[in-house]
């Protein structure tokens, strides 16, 4: 079972224009800040959103091509969309809810019911169908909409957010949770989160989307340590720029410049580690190639650590320890030298 | 301590005297009408009152074309406030102030053009009478036309309200999960917007009710076929004022009744 999607879709001015290949087996989490565009593309996949270029093809079946005049409808497609609301039905009970879409498919109302309560069990549940959705917590809710969905066997799973409107600690339990569940379900897998360790914990494969494009995809480890966009970047905590190298010398794009070890020429990403940089009251005189003047915006205590943010060129953010910026009495405002070694410069190709 | 009763003043806002005039008499307006009905009902013939054959009569034609009326309005008024809510097409801004027009048309003109559509040599009335033989103005069936034709907006713009604050996405859900657009109607759509569906349903009623000037003006003024209570109560004021207070005092109960019915949706303060 795969999923093959070219999705062009908008709704109003917002353009979404994302391709996607998920296979079966694989978990794929979709990740970017609010307003990415990542539940328009879910909508769009589960057809409650109309394409308007592009493909949706699960399992060699054309679900949706505008170009041919294919449109399944939503209710026609075997999907299952779990979402961050849980918009589980008020009216119906707990057990009602889960029986809807087996009902919905023409299973007799008896043999619905006993499914659903079957389903309620198997998600920690049991006993709890006759209560009205209102009387959940968050974390039973979205249970029950998992159940609701799983029920139905669904060829291409779609998980909308389907932790964020939980509390803290509620939503380990329920990840723990929906990671088993998800472990066993055979079908296509797309989560979308705009929560990095969610993405992390759960996903095999990250694609990273912003203002509706994909920006990156790859496994977590790679996308981590490759950011290809600020956005990532800064969800890992890195310093990311952009330029131009030749012969070991980078020509940032926004002005200033770097030197590397070992830097393949051409338009390149330089990742450059917080904690490798050192800062200094006058200019040092020693290894580090790369040294420039820069002035301390901000400072910000995090964990065991100060992140000193540095205007400059290029403006970097810095790591170190309380006793360092007693040591050197740094504070807002204060200019400051900045050192890099040119191996602590990490250099792929844009 | 005076401190507590100081700021309790403070707190309480002191009205010019003319507003204080003037609120009074508003109010007054619309107290001293129900005492005068209240302290004008003949209690111990009351009971005798209803039973009369007359009052009777009306009392059952006035629920029957009401509730039929009610009945009517749901089956074609849901549709209609459904199209109004979700729909979009040319025209949908002029249908939709027709459709409500009949709220602020005086009735007798709405009487008027039911007579002028459904009458003998009306629009479509003469085809009704050739072709299925039936005949709608002065009889029950036309009383109930009236009442329809001046309740039913009532209805529309209550469940059309109710459609248009619903959150569409219980229905997105429905569908993902395999309900065809009938089933979303029927199993999600009408049960989440039911408090809407009994308010405007009971609008509609306590309007079709009351309705006097389209009705006698459409339907006529016959005892048993045609005569509700509101015009039983314009009749009798003449031949039996004690029947007409009797009257006044069944449906002034039923206004009430409509009224806290409705009052956490209407009135949350009542």
């Amino acid at each position: 079972m795969t999923l093959e999607a070219r999705v062009g879709a908008g709704v109003g001015a917002f353009e979404i224009e994302v391709e996607l290949a998920v296979a079966a087996g694989e978990l794929v989490a979709v990740l970017g800040p609010n307003g990415a565009g990542k539940t328009s593309l879910l909508r769009a996949l589960a057809g409650l959103l109309p394409l308007r270029t592009g493909c949706v093809m699960l399992d060699g079946i054309v679900l949706e091509d505008p170009a041919a005049g294919i449109r399944v409808p939503s209710e026609r497609r075997p999907i299952g969309l779990v979402f961050q609301e849980y918009l589980l039905f008020p009216h119906l009970s707990v057990r009602e809810n889960v029986a809807f879409g087996l009902r919905a498919r023409g299973m007799a109302r008896a043999v619905a019911l006993g499914e659903a309560d079957r389903w309620l069990e198997r998600v920690g549940l049991s006993g709890e169908g006759d209560r009205k959705p209102a009387s959940l917590s968050g974390g039973q809710a979205q249970r029950v909409a998992l159940a609701r969905v799983l029920a139905l066997n669904p060829a291409l799973l779609l998980l909308d957010e389907p932790m964020a409107a939980l509390d803290a600690s509620t939503r380990v339990d329920f990840r723990r949770d929906l990671r088993r569940h998800l472990e066993s379900f055979r079908g296509v897998r797309l989560l979308v989160t705009h929560d990095p360790v969610e993405a992390m914990a759960m996903a095999d494969r990250l694609v990273v989307i912003e203002h509706g494009r994909v920006l990156q995809s790859g496994t977590p480890a790679d996308v981590t340590q490759h950011p290809r966009s600020r956005y990532v970047a800064d969800l890992v905590g890195v310093n990311l720029f952009r330029g131009r190298a030749s012969q070991n010398v980078i020509t940032l794009a926004d002005g200033g410049s770097l030197t590397a070890a070992g830097a393949a020429d051409g338009d390149v990403f330089a990742v450059v580690h917080p904690r490798t940089v050192a800062l200094y009251r006058t200019r040092p005189d020693g290894t580090p190639r790369n040294v420039w003047e820069g002035r301390a915006v901000d400072l910000d205590l995090e964990g065991d650590r100060v992140r000193v943010r540095l205007s400059g060129l290029p403006p970097i953010v810095a790591e170190v320890t309380p006793a360092a910026v007693r040591d050197l009495g740094l504070d807002r405002g204060d200019q400051v030298w900045v050192a890099v070694k040119a191996t602590e410069v990490s250099v792929y190709p844009a | 301590m005076a401190l507590p009763t100081r700021s309790r003043r403070r707190l309480r806002p002191s009205a010019p005297l003319p507003i204080v005039i003037l609120a009074s008499a508003g109010a007054a307006f619309f107290i001293i009408p129900l005492l005068g009905l209240l302290l004008r009902t003949p209690w111990t013939s009351a009971w005798q009152q209803l039973g009369s054959v007359e009052v009777l009569a009306a009392l059952r034609l006035s629920l029957l074309a009401s509730l039929s009326a009610t009945a009517i309005a749901l089956t074609l008024g849901v549709p209609l406030a459904w199209t109004f809510a979700r729909l979009t097409f040319p025209g949908r801004s002029v249908l939709r102030a027709l459709t409500v027009l009949p709220m602020v048309l005086p009735p007798v003109v709405g009487g008027v053009a039911l007579l002028l559509a459904f009458g003998r040599r009306g629009l479509v009335g003469g085809w009704l009478a050739t072709t299925f033989g039936v005949h709608l103005p002065f009889t029950t069936a036309g009383a109930i036309i009236a009442e329809t034709f001046v309740a039913m907006p009532f209805l529309v713009i209550t469940v059309e309200a109710g459609l248009r604050s619903m959150d569409t996405r219980f229905e997105d859900a429905a569908r993902t999960l395999g309900a065809s657009r009938w089933t979303v109607l029927w199993r999600v759509t009408l049960p989440l917007v039911r408090p809407s569906l009994i308010a405007g349903a009971v609008l509609c009623w306590a309007r079709a009710l009351g309705e006097f000037g389209a009705t006698i003006t459409f339907a006529g003024n016959f005892p048993g076929r045609t005569q509700t209570m509101p015009l039983a109560v314009y009749l009798a004021l003449e031949s039996n004022p004690d029947a007409a207070i009797v009257l006044s005092l069944v449906l002034l109960g039923v206004s009430l009744a409509v009224l806290i019915g409705l009052r956490d949706r209407w009135l949350g303060q009542l």
